[in-house]
């Protein structure tokens, strides 16, 4: 059998693969470079919403737009997930990686792409923002440094395959992969068809651009591009919902509440959560109701439903672990008791609930196509996507960095005391982001457009005050939010690259692929009902569940009352 | 041979579901075909069949 070189650190009993290590490294110090970037423009743009601040010129303002949307939605976040397939492949299943030297391939290609891309924006002629509908023109690079950044993100979820098929030939587990890793792997799949996607409509795009082809068609574009856009931040929720599982089972030992369902729910996730995409079009003429009916509603709810499932499972598992861990007094002891000083769990736990009680609920209310036509368009949808990708994604995302410093950089985490406070700066400060967006969008404030008060045009409009009070307020949690983001950056740079090395020894050791497999830390005496209060297994996360269900059909009848009294009957 | 060397070389049987979640290939056979089959093949016939302003 072949040797590598393995270490496995003392503190998390993980074991990595070398090669693997400096790849995930790499790919996650990129990602936090992106994140700065993309940061560094989110200011600009806040501060140019904020009416009272309206701080750039409308050229600067759609450039830096395009900027931070392709900087923090593609670059920061698939940078990141290339680095969380990497470690739920050969670090959680204890193998070698697959073609390491052909995942560096795929890096510098990724690499490449971004610099390309955002080389094309910074010259200023691809102002076109994320979405770059056609008939509006980018610089060519603009088109090419996306293909090129997603050849190399696809060359890595290939590489994350090959490294499932090794672990399965080499017997580095038992039975099915864990439940990590196969959250890994949806996020893989749904990758793969959104890179398909992307190269469907970009590489014709691109060669529009050179003057190649004459011509294309803007409604096929948008049924394409979206099919690429929005399915890339489904791979996204596919992979912070596995960071949820993950952290967990790291910071509790939590197992989940049924492996078989949790399963069952990436699954829809897999068949279903592309679908969604089609919101993005339910205005548009040429398609069918009927379309748009079936892919938004009756398939997309069944990803809804999974979400739901995880949405349910992850703190039910939690506290499951905590009542066997002597938690058990009434619904919320469990809650109570959980380390909230710790930025793994309050990170996590803000994303959970941030993205299933904002995100989750604003995106089923635009997904319905009668009154999504109430908020289409309008400043709600970033205000629902800043839910679900910053809340939910990031958050997790960084979350999980604090973990990951010390067992995979093995330095010690910078100014631990700030580090405490940073998800709640983040976490909470894009909660009220959110909340004023989408209340601003409700009152009709455009998504696009660089000035709310349509200045010199031609034909104008005047919005009510209280939009302008919940721009600026937008203007306010934006900048406290962005501070959040820059404290993160701040731990993560100084931690990784000046901070103190971890105490204990962990050394690189040839050793064999095949290695033990996990044990499962915490299994209460007489299964999960055993820990539970009043017959169920998670009374406290039962309880959340039905206030998170009573709010649901509120806000739900609220936007259907709202939409009777915009759109009167006679 | 005995029936106890029988039930040993017997290996244990798969349930049908667990089998298809635990081949990541046919998982992505499935995610590919059902959102392309349903979004974007419907979605491409409903938009060439648009008939064209005279």
């Amino acid at each position: 059998m072949k040797t590598e070189l393995f270490r496995t650190c003392p503190e998390s009993g993980l074991q990595f693969h070398k090669p693997a290590e400096n790849l995930m490294r790499i790919h996650a110090v990129l990602a936090v470079v992106m994140l700065l970037i993309g940061g560094l423009s989110a200011l600009a743009v806040t501060l140019t919403r904020w009416p009272a601040v309206h701080l750039l010129p409308a050229d600067k303002f759609y450039q830096l737009l395009t900027f931070h949307g392709v900087n923090m939605l593609i670059f920061w976040i698939i940078f990141f997930e290339i680095a969380v397939l990497y470690f739920c492949s050969s670090t959680l299943l204890k193998v070698r990686l697959a073609t390491p030297r052909i995942a560096w391939i795929g890096f510098f290609l990724m690499v490449a792409g971004a610099v390309v891309n955002n080389l094309a924006v910074f010259g200023g002629n691809a102002s076109v923002m994320m979405t770059s509908y056609v008939p509006m023109p980018a610089n060519p690079n603009f088109y090419l440094g996306l293909i090129l950044f997603a050849v190399g993100a696809l060359i890595g979820c290939f590489v994350f395959l090959g490294t499932l098929v090794i672990a399965k030939e080499e017997k580095t587990y038992e039975g099915s992969i864990p439940l990590v890793t196969f959250g890994a792997l949806t996020a893989c799949i749904i990758a793969i068809f959104t890179i398909a996607m992307g190269a469907v409509i970009l590489i014709p795009t691109y060669m529009w651009s050179m003057g190649w082809i004459s011509h294309i068609d803007a409604a096929m574009y948008r049924l394409i591009w979206w099919a690429f856009g929005h399915s890339s931040q489904q791979i996204n929720v596919a992979a912070h919902v596995s960071v949820w599982y993950a952290i967990a089972a790291i910071v509790f030992g939590a197992k989940p509440l049924s492996e078989k369902v949790s399963r069952t729910a990436f699954v829809l996730y897999i068949a279903f959560l592309q679908l969604a995409s089609a919101h993005h079009l339910l205005v548009d003429p040429g398609l069918s109701s009927t379309w748009k009916i079936f892919n938004t509603s009756y398939a997309m709810y069944l990803a809804v439903l999974a979400s739901m499932i995880h949405g349910l499972t992850v703190p039910g598992s939690i506290e499951v672990a905590q009542r066997s861990k002597g938690y058990t007094k009434g619904l919320f002891e469990w809650l109570r008791k959980a380390p909230w000083g710790n930025p793994v769990f309050s990170g996590m736990f803000i994303s959970l609930i941030g993205f299933g009680f904002l995100g989750g609920i604003s995106g089923v209310v635009m997904g319905t196509e009668q009154i999504n036509i109430i908020i289409h368009n309008t400043i709600y949808v970033p205000g629902h996507f800043h839910a679900t990708v910053v809340i939910g994604t990031t958050l997790a995302f960084m979350s999980l960095t604090y973990f990951l410093i010390p067992v995979l950089f093995r330095r010690q985490v910078f100014l631990p005391g700030l580090a405490k406070w940073q998800p709640y700066i983040f976490g909470i400060s894009m909660m009220v982001f959110t909340l004023v967006m989408m209340g601003a969008g409700t009152l009709g404030v455009e998504r696009r457009h660089w000035d709310m008060a349509f200045t010199d045009a031609a034909l104008g409009f005047d919005y009510p005050a209280s939009a302008y009070t919940l721009m600026g307020l937008v203007g306010l949690s934006g900048t406290a939010a962005i501070v959040g983001g820059a404290i993160f950056v701040l731990i993560t740079v100084v931690s990784v690259f000046f901070g103190k090395r971890v105490e204990s020894e962990s050394n690189y050791g040839t050793a064999t692929t095949r290695l033990l497999k996990a044990e499962p830390t915490i299994t209460p005496a007489g299964g999960h009902e055993a820990a539970g209060k009043f017959g169920f297994a998670a009374p406290g996360t039962f309880a959340m569940a039905i206030f998170f269900l009573a709010v649901f059909v509120v806000y739900y009848a609220v936007n259907w009352k709202y939409l009777a009294s915009v759109w009167p009957m006679s | 041979m005995n029936q106890e060397t029988t039930d040993t070389k017997q290996p244990e049987r798969v349930p049908i579901m667990q089998r298809i979640i635990d081949n990541p290939f046919l998982l992505l056979f499935i995610g590919v075909v059902v959102p392309t089959v349903f979004y974007v093949v419907w979605g491409i016939m409903e938009l060439v069949t648009i008939p064209l302003a005279n």
